[in-house]
């Protein structure tokens, strides 16, 4: 019996610490959100978020969408022969990329450069009280930090995927015509006709998402980091981390939302 | 006596982590002008002081009045603009290490909109020659500074907005002697110059002795003492004397384990 109230206890006290833990964090993004619609605005640092988020990012997004519509086309390719469906290959990988894989694995891509390099920035500004410097320097470190990188991060992540899916399409292009011998005129006829405006929305509607939560738990984890260099460190794991678990939970939260008959 | 509203006047301040009551009724008053230093062991609870004063940390208890005013119960538009009246230098400086040194200096004008941005490069560039800082200096960035060039970048943007009332946090820990009794003669400077209140926190009995008009003594929580400056080596108070001669035996025992 005792047995069982331990496990009982322990069961509870994770759910009310995963309780607190949203909480914590719904409350620091709705404050995030409040700041972004009040002045002053930090245009500066906003067009800094943007570049950091955006613009260096656009590499290791581009090569990831690359190779990920070549191995796709190949890998449907494979599958498909076994039922003489060759055809479809062009169809999905259009679907796939614009989808679910483009703006997925941008989103993961993201969170694995820059929510670390949010929660490692923001937390050593905590641990060398430089986030208290601001408060004394009449700014509010929420309106200043942390806003202009959540607003930046739900504009540059469907960015970034538009680029990942023109360049995912061109990656099964390149095998399909290549080196699976299909007609580039065909493969592109039947990747335009297959394509509907809702699978790029859909595509985009969920980077927008997903770029709001890596900056998020960015911003989060750092802000809220303690404990000198090992804090930091903590921190940057955990952003990466619960930033990725939360870029596939609400990645099928809105599969559902959009695509559920 | 003087009957005049102190510039900052503390009365009942009380703070406690989980058990630890690190500020148990801490009463200080700060006349306006005054140089006070305060002086205390680590972990007495100085710089969670400041930190309340400031409004980084929320007291549990008491009252903080800024001419006349109290803090804690103003609406928070005016307790932030009665805040902006207050410069602080930190221990370790603090400097933003994202932006350059005059951006760091000007920060504080840049962000009440007071100046546009050329107009804050020369202002900047006027404040770094107040620190004993060529204008140069202001396009390098913080990381490329010794630690005394950056106690002094920090020092001018602490006195940047030419604040009424000023808290320095051990502004000569890290540093050579010669160049703590540099930083503390621009203390000295500035404060007199812009005709402000200070506070500084420090264990450097050197320093305080050159900072401060007046001083005083935190112990479990509490203002022990208070006095002149000049008093401070020979108080009279068996806990200050201990402290400021440095003595291992007497009244005052420091705890070795948290």
């Amino acid at each position: 019996m005792n047995r069982l109230f331990d496990t009982l206890a322990v069961v509870g006290r994770f759910t009310i610490g995963a309780c607190q833990a949203a909480g914590a964090v719904t409350l620091f993004g709705l404050s995030g959100i409040s700041h972004l619609v009040r002045p002053p605005f930090y245009g500066r640092m906003f067009l800094r978020a943007l570049v950091e988020i955006g613009y260096f990012s656009l590499p290791v997004v581009a090569l990831t969408a690359i190779f990920t519509g070549m191995v796709l086309a190949l890998q449907s390719y494979t599958g498909f022969a076994r039922f003489a469906a060759e055809a479809a290959v062009a169809n999905v990988v259009v679907l796939s990329v614009t989808r679910e894989l483009g703006p997925v694995l941008a989103g993961l891509m993201v969170a694995g450069r820059v929510g670390a390099a949010m929660a490692a920035e923001l937390g050593t500004m905590r641990v060398t009280d430089q986030i208290d410097a601001l408060k004394t320097l009449a700014t509010h470190p929420m309106k200043y930090l942390v806003a202009p990188r959540l607003l930046a991060g739900t504009i540059a992540l469907p960015l970034l995927v538009i680029v990942a899916d023109i360049l995912g399409v061109l990656g099964g292009f390149i095998i399909a015509v290549f080196k699976l011998g299909f007609n580039s005129g065909v493969y592109l006829q039947r990747t335009m006709d297959f394509m509907e405006t809702i699978d790029v929305m859909s595509g985009l509607a969920k980077a927008a998402v997903f770029g709001f939560i890596v900056a998020l738990m960015g911003c989060y984890q750092g802000y809220t980091s303690r404990g000198g260099a090992q804090g930091v460190g903590a921190a940057t794991t955990s952003a990466v981390v619960s930033a990725s678990v939360l870029v596939l939970a609400f990645d099928y939260v809105l599969t559902e939302l959009f695509f559920a008959r | 006596m003087s009957n005049a509203t102190p510039k900052l006047r503390i009365r009942g301040l009380a703070k406690s982590f989980g058990d630890k009551a690190v500020l148990n009724g801490v009463d200080l008053d700060i006349p306006a002008g005054t140089s006070m230093v305060m002086i205390g062991g680590s972990g007495s609870g100085k710089s969670v002081l400041v930190k309340c004063i400031l409004g980084l940390i929320e007291p549990d208890a008491g009252v903080i009045e800024l001419d006349g005013r109290d803090l804690l119960t103003m609406q928070p538009d005016a307790r932030d603009a009665a805040r902006a009246q207050i410069g602080m230098l930190f221990q370790n400086g603090a400097l933003f290490d994202s932006l350059p040194v005059w951006e760091n200096v000007a920060f504080g004008l840049l962000a009440r909109n007071d100046i546009g941005r050329a107009e804050a490069r020369g202002r900047a560039s006027t404040i770094l020659g107040q620190v004993g800082l060529a204008p140069t200096v202001g396009d390098l960035w913080p990381s490329e500074l010794s630690g005394g060039m950056q106690k002094r970048v920090a020092l001018a943007r602490a006195i940047a907005a030419t604040p009424e009332l000023m808290f320095f946090d051990e502004p000569t820990t890290g540093l050579d002697p010669i160049m703590g009794a540099v930083i503390d003669g621009l203390i000295v400077d500035c404060v007199k110059r812009l005709g402000s209140t200070a506070l500084a926190i420090t264990h450097d009995m050197a320093s305080a002795c050159r900072i401060g008009d007046a001083a005083a003594m935190i112990y479990e929580g509490r203002i022990i003492w208070s006095g002149p400056a000049a008093a401070l080596m020979t108080s009279g108070n068996p806990v200050v004397e201990q402290f400021t001669h440095g003595r291992r035996d007497g009244p005052m025992t420091m705890a070795l384990r948290a």
